[in-house]
């Protein structure tokens, strides 16, 4: 792991410490000196976007503990408590529930720009899995954590999810109870989710670094997807990417700023404000924005069972991405038609989100009820359509279009694709 | 380890085999206390009945109570309401068995087996929807008794628009059974006990 670093101890302390424990060496080649291909755009500013958003999400939340009650007699109230009575406790509380929303934003970006260029494909499955493991156990980390304030959402979102394990045959019941720890979502679940919410981001920081190890083998995939052949085709991370990714942070904190002060609880559902009532459904139940895709796909299939196997199947189905495109060109900028049905299966992602936020059978985004037994373009139906695409998007498509598409000429080296790029000074004459 | 055939070392292969499948046995034996203290303990399972008095519900009016956690619906069922549950074909019920821990497992979804001891008046269930738990509304959704504009009897689930029939039977919609009917016995004309 000491990586191209030609360090050399130039104090005395260094020396002793360098015999005893190579740390600088590792930072110096790893973060400092670490050859990075010179052409990566904004689009790879997420992951250091990301790593900016765990900690952040580590800070506010280890705060926001010193304060919080994990019991269903005081749960609302001490989130109350840290809205009104600790000091900048609102600020706090809304940094962390605004942080999860952007850490999503985040993930979502760098997933799909890791689609775009074909940042999973060899040799970079395993880096590629390691994400999509990361991104499972953030789904279930902001689920938790959704639960704590023990509002009419935060109860009713806990007893749906849960109770998707019960379509598991034979042992789904059995395996509710376990994780309930009774006979519905009751003070044991609180409990056990709040010390599993503080648990699993210090996972996450651990996956995510197995992920930067396995991105620091074959090194960065750039835009072009040519893999890097010397020294002229990268700059060093440090000043380059340290600055940029730092100037895109700071653009990305303006963001995060806007919601926290300007809308805290746009993103949010003003029924989470009710305390959470045991025998009274909220008139309609929806996940935070960032689950909505997979909520659709859940909703789209009228079996309880095959729903819930759909529904994970989405996310799972990313494991086997790498195997599932057939192409060898990596970057989407040179397969022309993957590089459309790219942005069709973006659109189609966003079209399930919007399906999943409405009641099934509503007409899609309208207020207004839809006869019951006649075709009407429904949430249900919409849904419906886009899970159809988003599963085919990744079979058959993906590995026909690998064997049927004519990719477009690369360019020999990221270095020669950098100039031809770079227009002169002076127009030629 | 050599791969030399030698009366010693086969010995000490065993034991090492041996030593170490121990060590397994143990390992898995310390795991249980970690993943069976997650299940209901001895004060949540100590909340197991309750005694319930039917005399105040009025034909046609429907309690909800807490039980283990749960809502619990206690329907006083009309005429109407159990003619029409009756006059359903088992063949065209989604999930033809009662779902009563009152009858043997797996006996056919009658109005009947849905009620105990013949008092087919009142209905009571688990008010949990089979699907993915959200409570059912009363007195909505297309199986009920219509008369003019009012409704009474079926539920409707406003989570994933499950709909079940007068006698609580799953017919439209993801769940995929009836509602739960809990144990309960009569211990007098108009009293219950649940659990």
């Amino acid at each position: 792991m000491s990586g191209p670093s030609n360090y050399q101890p130039k104090s005395a302390f260094g020396k002793w410490m360098h015999e005893r424990l190579p740390i600088m060496e590792l930072v110096q080649g790893q973060a400092l000196d670490f050859p990075t291909p010179k052409n990566l755009n904004y689009w790879w500013t997420f992951g250091g976007i990301l790593a900016v958003m765990l900690v952040a999400q580590l800070v506010t939340g280890i705060v926001l503990a010193m304060h919080y009650t994990a019991h269903v007699d005081m749960a609302f109230d001490s989130v109350e408590h840290i809205m009104r009575d600790v000091n900048y406790g609102w600020l706090l509380r809304y940094l962390h529930s605004n942080g999860a929303s952007m850490f999503f934003i985040a993930v979502y970006v760098h997933i799909f720009r890791g689609m775009y260029y074909g940042s999973y494909k060899a040799p970079r499955e395993v880096l590629w899995m390691i994400g999509v493991l990361i991104y499972l156990v953030m789904m279930a980390t902001a689920f938790m954590g959704y639960v704590l304030p023990w509002g009419q959402m935060s109860f009713w979102g806990a007893k749906v999810i849960t109770n998707l394990f019960s379509a598991i045959p034979f042992v789904g019941e059995s395996v509710t109870t376990w994780l309930w720890g009774g006979y519905s979502v009751d003070n044991p679940t609180l409990n056990r989710f709040f010390s599993l919410h503080y648990l699993l981001p210090f996972v996450l920081a651990g996956l995510v670094g197995l992920h930067i190890w396995a991105l620091h083998v074959p090194g960065n995939n750039n835009p072009t997807g040519v893999n890097v052949r010397g020294s002229q085709d990268t700059v060093p991370f440090h000043p380059y990417y340290t600055m940029k990714d730092g100037f895109a942070i700071v653009v990305f904190m303006l963001l995060y700023s806007a919601f926290t002060f300007f809308g805290p609880n746009y993103l949010g559902d003003a029924i989470n404000y009710l305390p959470a009532n045991p025998l009274s459904t909220p008139s309609h139940i929806v996940p935070e924005w960032y689950y909505l895709p997979f909520y659709a796909i859940l909703r789209a299939i009228p079996n309880k069972l095959i729903g819930v196997i759909a529904m994970f199947g989405s996310i799972l189905i990313l494991f086997a991405l790498p195997w599932l495109d057939t192409s060898r060109v990596r970057s989407g900028t040179y397969r022309p038609i993957f590089k459309q049905i790219f942005w069709i299966f973006v659109v189609v992602c966003i079209t399930l989100g919007f399906a999943g936020s409405g009641p099934p059978d509503n007409y899609f985004l309208s207020h207004e009820a839809a006869p019951p037994d006649e075709w009407h373009l429904t949430y249900k139906l919409v849904g419906q359509i886009a899970a159809v695409c988003y599963f085919a998007f990744f079979f058959p498509i993906l590995p026909l279009l690998g064997l049927l598409e004519s990719p477009k000429p690369l360019p020999p080296s990221i270095s020669d694709d950098v100039l031809a790029k770079k227009k002169p000074l002076v127009p030629a004459e | 380890m050599s791969t030399a055939v030698h009366a010693d070392v086969n010995r000490r292969d065993f034991l090492f085999i041996a030593t170490g499948a121990v060590g397994a046995v143990g390992a898995a034996l310390t795991a249980w206390p970690f993943i069976s203290q997650m299940n209901p303990d001895a004060s949540v399972l100590a909340m197991a009945a309750i005694e319930v008095d039917l005399a105040p519900i009025a034909e046609g009016q429907e309690i909800t109570i807490k039980w283990r956690g749960n809502p619990v619906f206690i329907r006083h069922r009309t005429a109407k309401e159990i003619e029409l549950a009756k006059s359903v074909k088992l063949e065209d019920l989604k999930d033809p068995t009662a779902r009563s821990a009152n009858v043997k497992d797996g006996d056919p979804a009658t109005d009947e087996n849905r009620v105990v001891g013949g008092k087919e008046g009142f209905l009571v269930m688990m008010g949990v929807c089979t699907h993915l738990g959200c409570i059912p509304i009363g007195n909505e959704g297309d199986y009920g008794v219509v008369e003019g504009n009012v409704k009474s009897g079926g539920w409707y689930c406003p989570c994933h628009g499950s709909q079940y029939d007068t006698a609580g039977r799953i017919r439209k919609g993801p769940a995929p059974e009836n509602l739960f009917v809990p144990k309960y016995e009569y211990l007098s004309d108009t009293k219950i006990r649940i659990g």
